[in-house]
């Protein structure tokens, strides 16, 4: 099986540059200008060809809550996002904390053969905070990192034996941060507009002490950890700070982070109910500061799907969560590398090769002999967010309407086409 | 011309609309000193009262509101409804309009709630209270109140003091004086104050003294005595000493300044029993202009449905 991309525009991580590629039994094996070769050939010529892109961060919602997101619903929604690989969190029913439902997954990614998916196991037993689930078990299984998303390890003793027991098996904790207490309730950023709309805030000081708790483990044990969709201004200095200081922490964060302030939420609209929630102008800045720097290491999605009937309630009752995987690549590239933070090939670094190296994932480069994943993009057209066209189950998004550059033309997963349109 | 369909809340609402509703409210508190209070002005209207959370005044006081004007006048609590069989605030709105109501007089726990219920029926909404957002109609009789009082409510100022920080009563009365002109002055206990209040045009006392200086109205809120368990503050006798109204603290107002209270009140906590029932005191006739301030909206929003609905 050979296919040839012709006429292309290579985000490489040197540059950009206009060359051919070669794929041969899933892999790439030449990338030269002008090659020629028999067989099935993709015109690329005003495209973009990226490395397929990597969200270590994303709800598949199955096994459980279907009515969500489920593998296959989701891979697609993936593939059209541009995505050739992702890891799924483990908060799903029953919990990712065993072999079993790692089993499950990794069975039904075969039968769907969309997009690469990697599960994540839980941290404590059905996320409990209490009891280490079968990490090692969950790793020869196939997990590739271990979280308890959608809460802290709120046990700062349990958290430390977690993450160090983990490290004896090469496997990350990815820390959603957030002090539980402190939230107390909390829907949206205390400030301005919690005070306007009367909808209960939650501090940066809730999401800023699990950050520098978490930190202060990996530390104090000297092993790498993870900061998931960090939304702070003050949790960058202290991941900057902790960086600075030999750290081995890496960081991400989610579009909404880097382009959404909360006067989203003074409509109340429920789509913009998302955890952590987004916070002031200041904090914005910061994050795309720290994306520039690279203290935040990546952009994830956190695609977190939900049907209509968990969003068209009272804010307080409403689901957390954007379903965001098939607008980040276009969301990022038009707010960060539109807007003139960054360049195009750092950006797909960001959403391809770094997560791919924080979780020690093959892919995401475009090299003779990588696996071929690949993602056609067209970078010159504007077009307008639709919710209604998305493919995942989940339609809820506060971009909806947004105006973006940045369309998934074709998506090439181990050399098949996997999505093009 | 109360340009609107819902009455959601002050902060959307101009100070042209809040003088209009002032003064039909106005003649309805002197028509509620009538003999005989009847009026077909609502004959052939519905309105539904659907309250989530308890409440006597605000509840009666709707219900009051559009039996005197004629309307036909249901009421529902979340105990004794569907809701209790899980149906969503969407579904039990879209029953009752069904039944070709009119209005809905929402009561909730939750912020936002009324404009949720708005914006899925065709009835007009009426927002009695709702989470920690606005109060509206609280903020329209005590504005009533001042009114009546003072004749007018540019260059008043207004005292509040108690817990802000959970109070739709005291964000509803600082959106609505302000806008038509009175300064409001805020004083609690720190947590009890709410981010950036002062942003949304509060000015924030550094002493219960400074608060109440020069003061033409002094509304005590009242504390909620769950706020205690919650730790927000150390004990009643503590929050008294500290935050609660005096006696003795009136002589910083002005002379004929006048108490107010969205009730119920704690007596002893956040106003004293002398304050509560002394001569300045105008917690009842608050009572009273809260009928006719329900009157007012119902009557401009009947108008309303009849031009454009």
């Amino acid at each position: 099986m050979k296919l040839l991309i012709k006429n292309g525009t290579l985000a490489l991580d040197g540059g950009e540059k206009k060359a051919d590629i070669l794929i041969e039994d899933g892999k790439i094996s030449k990338i030269a200008e002008n090659i020629t070769a028999d067989c099935k050939t993709l015109d690329a010529d005003g495209k973009h060809v990226l490395p397929g892109l990597i969200d270590i961060h994303v709800h598949l919602r199955e096994p459980g809550f279907e009515g969500k997101e489920d593998i296959e619903s989701g891979s697609k929604a993936a593939v059209a996002g541009g995505f050739t690989q992702v890891c799924c969190m483990p908060n799903t029913d029953p919990v990712c904390d065993n072999a079993l439902v790692v089993n499950y997954i990794k069975n039904r990614q075969r039968e769907v053969n969309l997009c690469k998916i990697n599960p994540i196991g839980a941290i404590t037993r059905g996320e409990n905070g209490a009891a280490m689930a079968d990490i090692g078990k969950m790793k020869r299984a196939g997990a590739v990192a271990i979280s308890d998303d959608g809460k802290s390890v709120m046990d700062s003793n349990i958290m430390r034996l977690a993450m160090e027991y983990a490290s004896g098996f090469n496997l990350k904790c990815l820390c959603h941060c957030e002090d539980i207490n402190l939230v107390d309730g909390g829907v949206v950023n205390e400030g301005y507009n919690s005070t306007l709309t009367g909808l209960k805030g939650s501090l940066r000081a809730a999401e800023d002490i699990m950050i520098a708790r978490d930190i202060a483990l990996a530390e104090s044990l000297n092993v790498p950890v993870h900061i998931c969709h960090v939304s702070t201004y003050s949790g960058v200095e202290i991941i900057r700070n902790a960086k600075k200081r030999g750290v081995k922490v890496t960081a991400e964060t989610c579009p909404h982070y880097f382009i959404l302030t909360d006067d989203v939420i003074t409509g109340f609209d429920t789509n913009t109910k998302v955890n952590p929630p987004v916070r002031e102008q200041r904090d914005r800045e910061a994050i795309i500061e720290a994306i520039k720097d690279g203290t935040i290491d990546c952009i994830v999605t956190d695609h977190a799907p939900h049907a209509l009937k968990d969003k068209q309630v009272e804010y307080n009752l409403a689901a957390f969560g954007i379903s965001g995987i098939e607008t980040s690549f276009a969301l990022s590239y038009t707010y960060l590398v539109k807007a003139g933070h960054i360049g195009l090939c750092a950006l797909v670094q960001k959403i391809s090769k770094v997560p791919a190296q924080i979780l020690d994932l093959e892919g995401g480069e475009l090299k003779v002999g990588s696996p071929a994943d690949i993602t056609v993009v067209d970078l010159g057209k504007k077009y307008k967010i639709d919710s209604g066209k998305f493919i995942s189950k989940g339609k809820n998004t506060p971009f909806n309407g947004f105006e973006v550059w940045g369309k998934t033309v074709c998506t090439i997963v181990d050399g098949d086409i996997k999505y093009s349109i | 011309m109360l340009a609107k369909k819902d009455l959601l809340g002050l902060y959307d609402c101009s100070a042209e609309e809040i003088c209009e509703i002032l003064e039909t409210a106005d003649k309805m508190r002197d028509f509620l000193d009538g003999k005989d209070k009847k009026s077909n002005l609502l004959a052939g209207k519905s309105l539904i009262t659907l309250f989530y959370e308890n409440s006597t005044r605000t509840r009666v006081s709707f219900e009051l509101a559009g039996k005197y004007l004629g309307a036909n006048v249901v009421n529902i609590s979340a105990a004794s409804s569907s809701v209790q069989k899980g149906e969503t605030l969407i579904d039990t709105g879209k029953t009752l309009d069904a039944m070709k109501i009119d209005f809905i007089a929402i009561r909730h726990p939750m912020a936002g709630a009324p404009r949720l219920l708005a914006q899925n029926v065709k009835a007009s909404v009426l927002n009695g209270g709702d989470g920690m957002n606005e109060h509206p109609t609280q903020a329209l009789l005590d504005m009533l109140s001042l009114k009546r009082k003072f004749g007018k409510i540019k260059g008043l100022k207004v005292a509040i003091l108690g817990d802000i920080k959970h109070s739709r009563v005291a964000k509803s009365n600082l959106f609505g004086l302000t806008k038509l002109g009175a300064e409001v002055y805020m004083y609690a206990p720190e947590t009890l104050l709410p981010k950036e209040i002062s942003k949304l045009g509060a000015k924030v006392a550094k002493s219960r003294e400074e608060a109440i200086e020069g003061a033409d109205g002094v509304m005590g809120l009242r504390i909620q005595l769950e706020r205690q368990n919650g730790g927000l503050f150390p004990s009643l006798s503590e929050y008294s000493a500290f935050y609660g109204v005096k006696d003795n603290l009136l002589k910083y107002a002005k002379k004929d300044a006048v108490i107010l209270h969205p009730g119920p009140v704690n007596r002893g906590v956040e106003l004293t029993p002398t304050l509560i029932d002394g001569e300045t005191s105008v917690i009842e006739e608050q009572v009273t202009c809260g009928v006719a301030v329900r009157m007012a909206l119902l009557k401009l929003l009947v108008e309303y449905r009849e031009k454009n609905l």
